[in-house]
């Protein structure tokens, strides 16, 4: 059983997120009243980008080559720890739960240092821009996530899944509600998703995201586009594993619960893009503190009323 | 005082007209000046300002030519300058600064220099290393895009003096597209010239054919039917709305506003394909000649092509109605790359992007033209300046636009008109000027014509709304946000090639 959980944990790790990324577009494509792209399109892309030969920029060191792999490996990492089909990984440690945000944040630093590696003014932008919005999400991230990890009294996936409050989840408790809206913030705005970046746009002056893989190109590439739709994936599962109770054995009923979960946050974030437009740069910002600000209001209601 | 002082002034005619190049006045540089200061002072601007080859010799040396426009009046002033030995005169560009851009193109293809010129860089021939303009200081630094951009547009160079987000200048240098499109003109047959012409920018087909055909037309003193002047201007506002309406939807898609971007982008295409059903192509290509126009509407395809108009109109008003009431939506556009009233003016701004800022100035009302001699369409401004008054401007042009169209296909249907497409052309008047302005879909469209003693075309002057507009650009985004400038950039989108010629 132990050997089978590894092994689908593996799998759903290497090879779905992709899909992840074509879901999200197809449903857009919908939403507009199109056919789109097909729902595997980013496993072609990264099939095309595997094939190709890179160019490197003539100012580009190693740390350029290495920022990709570096950016892939430590989020295949953090997907080992975090719980998939259960409601632990069996990786899962004590304080797993730190040691799995700060690989996401090794990954975007990986990605910030290869973008100024190459000394383009558009990279360097972009670079400021990611450093400047990721330290807003840090700060959102790590108060929501204390908001679920004090009826457990301590920071690991194991202990804090298995004290949440299944039965009276969700309205009986504001503060997790303001807890999961923020984790939905800090995973729209790490994965340069609508409202805070666009995914689709060829403007490299708006970019954020975009703007500092420019120079990156053929496996290179491939394995940015991977990196993103794998940290895509895993914030998605983060979340719901705070809204739905999952088993602490792999079960169907498991699996289930993942795969809809992560298809429902997929429609969620494609509806999300279809009704809304950007925001202004300088509103990120603000937008990130009001999600903090949420979440210390979550805190501070924890504190009185205690974990229900 | 000079005996002349109060004497010497401009020759007044009107859009469409032609006048013998006997009666043009020549004045000294200084007088000249001095006029077309007096011209811009009073409410008038520079419509155009350039040294025609042709004009040479006819007095001293080379010339200056001005057209001074009284949009009050709906008259265009005409008045040249005799430079003699001297290959320079005073700049106007210091005192108006709507002159910039017309000194530099004169400086650069005949050499005659604008001294004091405050901006004297090229315009279109590159040089290289391009004397940017350098701001400097702690933090400030430069982004350099273009000109190969990341889509599918024309070639054009910006640079950004930043100081992190914020911009404090934004230099525009163009000329990739330059081909020498007013040479080529004149070296080309009569035949090949209405082809050129329709290519001078590729998305304002009808606009410059027809200020063409309206050259040939007041050089040859004939007049196109009235039942031509109908479908011309159907043909120039199916031109705009498509453009106004796929400038909306581009608008939506840089702000990642998908159901506008979507539903503008379905919309334009309808309209497109009704300017095909009129002339066998998407964008008007074939339509106008002079004279007259080639095609004709049965009376059925009227009456099929106004029914969906009513269609077309109502999904419009839904998609325009959903878009600017969106919150989202008035966040990124309203108080966005903000145009003043009084640069909009200095600058001699034209088209939406000028009624937009406050200044309204419309050729289709102050200069008619055509069709618009006889039907006004009332002119729409807005005075934020910003990018939001851009936008809402387009859709109620469209608007309108709809009504004019709609009103003048049921006139075609009701009334029993005389089919007839074209006029035979005479031939043309040999030692004129003539002088033709529209008001196309990014604003006034200027074209001027010299003819031989032999009654040929010998000097052409083309001058695109672009030409007046893209500093406009540049000031809107002075003190902005660089992330805003794809935003800025569409609200204006201003022709390349129209610039470049």
């Amino acid at each position: 059983m132990l050997v089978l959980d590894i092994f689908i944990h593996l799998i759903l790790l290497i090879l779905f997120p992709p899909f992840l990324i074509g879901f999200i577009n197809k449903v857009k494509a919908w939403t507009a009243g199109k056919q789109g792209p097909s729902l595997f399109q980013v496993y072609y892309d990264i099939e095309k980008l595997l094939k190709k030969g890179a160019v490197y920029s003539s100012t580009a060191t190693w740390i350029f080559k290495a920022g990709p792999i570096l950016t892939s490996a430590s989020l295949v990492c953090a997907g080992l720890i975090l719980p998939m089909m259960r409601n632990h990984s069996t990786f899962g440690f004590t304080g797993d739960l730190i040691f799995f945000v700060y690989l996401f944040a090794l990954g975007h630093f990986f990605l910030l240092i290869s973008a100024l590696d190459v000394g383009s003014s558009f990279e360097g932008m972009g670079a400021s821009r990611g450093a400047a919005f990721g330290t807003f999400a840090e700060l959102a991230l790590f108060s929501a996530l204390a908001i679920f990890c004090i009826p457990a009294g301590s920071p690991t996936f194991k202990s804090v899944f298995t004290a949440l409050p299944w039965k009276t989840w969700g309205f009986a408790h504001p503060a997790y509600l303001a807890g999961a809206l923020v984790l939905l913030a800090v995973l729209l705005t790490e994965n340069s998703r609508l409202p805070i970046d666009d995914p689709n746009t060829h403007l490299e002056l708006t970019m954020i995201h975009e703007v500092m893989v420019l120079d990156h190109g053929g496996p290179d590439f491939a394995f940015i586009l991977y990196s993103s739709s794998l940290k895509l994936l895993l914030q998605a599962d983060l979340l719901i594993h705070f809204l739905l109770p999952f088993p602490s054995h792999l079960t169907e009923e498991g699996v289930l619960l993942l795969l809809s979960g992560i298809l429902g946050i997929g429609i969620l974030i494609g509806i999300l893009e279809s009704v809304t437009a950007r925001l202004r740069l300088q509103r990120i910002p603000q937008f990130l503190i009001g999600a903090f600000i949420l979440t210390v209001l979550g805190l501070m209601i924890s504190f009185y009323r205690g974990a229900p | 005082m000079n005996v002349n002082s109060s004497s010497p002034s401009v020759f007044w005619i009107r859009n469409g007209d032609s006048i013998p190049l006997s009666r043009v006045p020549f004045y000294t540089p200084e007088d000249f000046r001095r006029i077309c200061l007096e011209q811009v002072y009073s409410g008038g601007r520079l419509a155009l300002l350039s040294s025609v080859p042709a004009l040479y010799g006819r007095k001293g040396g080379k010339t200056l030519l001005a057209l001074a426009a009284d949009d009050e009046n709906g008259k265009i002033g005409v008045l040249c300058a005799d430079l003699e030995e001297k290959n320079s005169y005073l700049s106007l560009s210091s005192e108006i600064p709507q002159a910039q851009g017309f000194e530099r193109e004169i400086f650069e293809e005949q050499g005659i220099l604008p001294k004091n010129h405050p901006w004297l860089k090229p315009l279109r021939k590159q040089e290289t290393p391009y004397p940017f303009f350098k701001v400097k200081g702690e933090g400030i630094h430069e982004v350099a895009v273009g000109p190969v951009h990341a889509g599918i547009i024309e070639p054009g160079h910006f640079r950004f003096q930043c100081s992190g987000e914020t911009v404090h200048h934004l230099e525009i240098q163009l000329g990739y597209q330059h081909r020498g499109a007013e040479e080529l003109f004149l070296r080309s047959s009569p035949e090949r010239r209405l082809v050129i012409s329709e290519s001078f920018a590729g998305d304002t087909v009808i606009g410059h054919a027809l200020a063409y055909c309206m050259e040939i037309e007041a050089l040859s003193k004939s007049e196109p039917p009235l039942y031509a002047h109908i479908l011309r201007g159907a043909a120039l506002e199916l031109e705009r709305i498509s453009n106004h309406i796929g400038d909306l939807g581009a608008l939506c898609g840089d702000i990642g506003y998908l159901p506008g971007a979507a539903w503008f982008g379905r919309i334009r295409g309808e309209f497109l394909n009704w300017l095909m059903e009129l002339s066998g192509n998407r964008f008007g290509r074939g339509l106008l000649k002079p004279g007259g126009v080639r095609f004709n509407l049965s009376a059925q395809q009227t009456e099929n092509f106004l029914i969906r108009l009513d269609k077309a109109e109502r999904d419009l008003k839904e998609t325009a109605e959903l878009t600017f009431n969106h919150p989202a939506v008035c966040s990124r556009f309203e108080e966005t790359g903000i145009v003043s009233r009084a640069a909009a003016e200095a600058l001699g701004m034209v088209g939406p992007a000028a009624r937009s800022s406050g200044c309204e100035r419309d050729v289709r009302r102050d200069h008619p033209f055509g069709i618009f001699r006889f039907y006004h369409i009332p002119t729409a401004a807005a005075d934020t300046g910003d990018v939001m008054a851009r936008a809402v401007l387009r859709w109620l042009e469209t608007e309108r636009s709809i009504q004019f169209i709609r009103e003048q296909l049921t006139g075609l249907l009701e009334q029993s008109l005389e089919v007839e497409l074209q006029t035979e052309i005479q031939k043309m008047s040999p030692e004129h000027l003539a002088v033709s302005m529209v008001e196309s879909w990014r604003g006034e469209i200027l074209h001027l014509a010299v003819t031989t003693s032999k009654g040929e075309i010998t000097g052409y002057k083309i001058v695109d709304p672009s030409f007046h507009n893209w500093f406009g650009l540049a000031l809107a985004l002075r003190g902005g946000q660089i992330s805003d400038f794809p935003l800025c950039n569409k609200s204006f989108n201003l022709s390349y090639s129209g610039h470049d010629l």
